[in-house]
């Protein structure tokens, strides 16, 4: 089974190989309330462990989603630009933003796993 | 209850929603798009045929050109009806948060359309705008005592306008040491346009986190300071509603860093009269003149953003400005020294003319009295509202507060879904603006009130009352009503979501036979 790993910042980062697909947590989405748009990085540029890779934008706010961990973008959710719900729909799943080439695995020890992220989303209330 | 919210309460349940034959209820009118109306031939003017003259050459118009056939009391109508809809600060309050929304005094507008302002054009030869140019050169003075600093850029449209100013003026600052500074910090709870600027002008955005206490945490602001930083954009009070009490350290501290200190002004209406940003260690600061100063904002503008600078920042400001040399005023058009260099022109001709004329009719209306009076019934006004709403609604921090209160969503935490949104759509059905929502973002479902100095006890008691029996209602579990808010609106709750993902942008005509269809 997949290792999925979470930020402090709501991002989950899924581990396939040397390959991590990105996206917003059920507890992000739920908080952006309907996502109407989202920004995607170009394939191929190097994004940097907690710094900006994409944006989301919903009736709310918009907000920065950041790298969980550096990387080169090889793939991104096209589906998204014409259906941004994907996201409140299926966050975890359909939902996804991108994909990582994993530059440094080391990155991943720092990350929550699903208990320690429950925890810290139940100390937020 | 009073009587007034007895009236009210009457009013909602007689004003039960029920289909009319007309579609109209009572006064309320609906009304087709003009595009709608279209009966070609219909005009309101009747011009001769055009004479056989070919003025055009070669040139034809192939198809019509898809104005609408409309007589002139079509047209009237139109927009009357159109204008009916509309809530302005005309109509009632409008606590609308970090816009202060104050009354536009009609003073202002009777000097704005003095033939000598209004009928002016920007070309004329100077000879024939003298007045005009000392009227300038006049509110630019008060500007500059208002605020303790020695220079003003006049020139920029509105508030982001003025801060894109502000901070080119800082870059080229900047560039004419030899330095390149990359980064520019900016609070979290800033108002959008503060990043916004900073990236337009080439920086890299720091956010700074804020303290417990709803300021800017000084230690990490420290920490984040160093040779690469160019600016801190800092608003003051902030969009909490409070004073940023460590302003002088925080001065200090950007200074020692050699970085400018850029204040977004847009919060003035607190400090005006009572505190000068020149005193503060501030370096450059745009003005609301539309907020501040009371000239019309909100569909009414344009608005007007001129920016105050410092000393080390006058030599880069933008053209024009104006100089007094041989016992007159002259535009300067044509820079030399530094500002040749700098930024040059920002905007078409000298600033917002009709805003300045406004802006110095209030300044001179009130006088330094009634300005200090204004900026202090602004934040007494503002902590009425919390001393009176605190123990309804959940303050963000204890006050007390500066001329606009935070309030975030807690208070509905126990109301079965009642977000922050619902609430503001159920102020809707009860006759006011909302206040401010979902802004800043630092605190959970915000809802920030600017009543300003505009608003009498009587008019802030009312809101009140209507808050409190709100939020009353929220608790008793009445979450459906205002799932269901707002019911007495021409048109009842939008799908924003909708709105975003598929914006319909423009209006098609539909085909004749399906035009019930596309409805």
């Amino acid at each position: 089974m997949a290792t999925v790993k979470y930020t402090k910042d709501h991002e989950w980062i899924r581990i396939e190989g040397d390959v991590a697909v990105v996206g917003i947590t059920d507890y992000a989405q739920t908080q952006l309330g309907d996502v109407v748009y989202v920004e995607l990085p170009e394939l191929g540029r190097r994004v940097e462990q907690g710094k900006e890779a994409a944006v989301v934008e919903s009736v709310k706010a918009a907000s920065e989603v950041y790298a969980p961990i550096s990387g080169e973008v090889l793939a991104v959710n096209d589906a998204l630009s014409g259906e941004p719900g994907k996201v409140n729909a299926d966050p975890m799943g359909e939902g996804w933003f991108l994909k990582l080439r994993i530059a440094d695995t080391k990155q991943l020890d720092g990350l929550m796993d699903e208990a320690a992220y429950n925890a810290f989303v139940e100390g937020l209330h | 209850m009073s009587e007034w919210s007895k009236a009210i309460s009457g009013f909602a349940r007689d004003a039960a929603p029920e289909a009319t034959i007309s579609g109209n209820r009572g006064l309320r009118l609906e009304d087709p798009l003009l595009f709608e109306q279209d009966e070609p031939g219909r005009s309101g003017v009747d011009l001769p045929e055009p004479p056989a003259v070919d003025r055009l050459g070669a040139l034809r118009r192939e198809g019509p050109i898809g104005l609408p056939g409309l007589s002139e009391p079509q047209v009237v109508r139109h927009y009357m009806r159109a204008s009916q809809k509309n809530y302005g600060i005309d109509m009632g309050l409008y606590p609308l948060g970090s816009c202060t929304m104050k009354h536009n005094p009609r003073l202002n507008e009777k000097l704005a359309r003095l033939p000598g302002f209004a009928d002016i054009h920007p070309l004329q030869p100077q000879s024939t705008v003298t007045g005009a140019l000392e009227l300038i050169d006049t509110l630019a003075r008060w500007l500059k005592e208002l605020t303790g600093m020695p220079a003003v850029a006049m020139s920029p449209a509105a508030g982001a306008h003025g801060e894109l100013c502000g901070m080119m003026c800082i870059r080229a600052a900047i560039e004419a040491r030899g330095e390149r500074r990359q980064r520019v910090l900016v609070p979290e709870s800033a108002h959008g346009t503060n990043p916004a600027t900073a990236a337009a002008c080439g920086y890299a955005v720091d956010p700074i986190p804020a303290n417990a206490r709803g300021r800017v945490d000084l230690t990490a602001l420290k920490e984040k300071l160093g040779p690469d930083v160019a600016a801190i954009m800092l608003t003051n009070p902030n969009t909490c509603g409070l004073f940023e009490d460590e302003i002088l350290a925080i001065a200090e501290a950007v200074h020692a860093a050699g970085a400018f200190f850029y204040c977004d002004g847009a919060n003035f209406n607190a400090l005006v009269g009572r505190v000068r940003p020149g005193d503060l260690g501030i370096d450059c600061m745009h003005l609301n003149l539309h907020k501040t100063f009371s000239t019309p904002h909100g569909g009414g503008g344009p608005g007007s953003g001129p920016v105050v600078l410092a000393a080390s920042l006058a030599p880069f400001a933008p053209l024009p400005w104006l100089v007094h040399d041989g016992g007159g005023l002259r535009l300067i058009e044509q820079a030399a020294g530094p500002a040749a260099r700098a930024i040059g022109r920002i905007k078409g001709f000298h600033g917002q003319m009709g805003m300045f004329v406004r802006a110095l009719a209030y300044i001179v209306s009130h006088g330094s009295d009634g300005l200090r009076q204004l900026s202090g019934d602004a934040v007494l006004n503002a902590n009425y509202l919390l001393a009176r709403l605190g123990d309804r609604l959940t303050a963000s921090y204890p006050g007390p507060c500066m001329h606009e209160v935070l309030f975030d969503d807690r208070f509905l935490r126990d109301s079965g879904g009642v977000t922050t949104l619902d609430f503001a759509k159920a102020l809707v059905d009860e006759g006011f603006h909302p206040m401010t929502m979902y802004f800043p973002l630092v605190v959970h479902g915000a809802l920030l009130m600017e009543p300003t100095e505009s608003e009498s006890k009587a008019s802030l008691d009312r809101f009140i009352e209507v808050v409190r029996g709100l939020a009353e209602r929220a608790r008793a579990g009445a979450a459906a009503s205002f799932h269901a808010a707002p019911r007495f609106t021409p048109r009842r709750r939008l799908d924003e979501t909708a709105a975003a993902r598929k914006p319909v942008l423009r209006w098609r005509k539909p085909a004749a036979t399906t035009r019930e269809a596309a409805e």
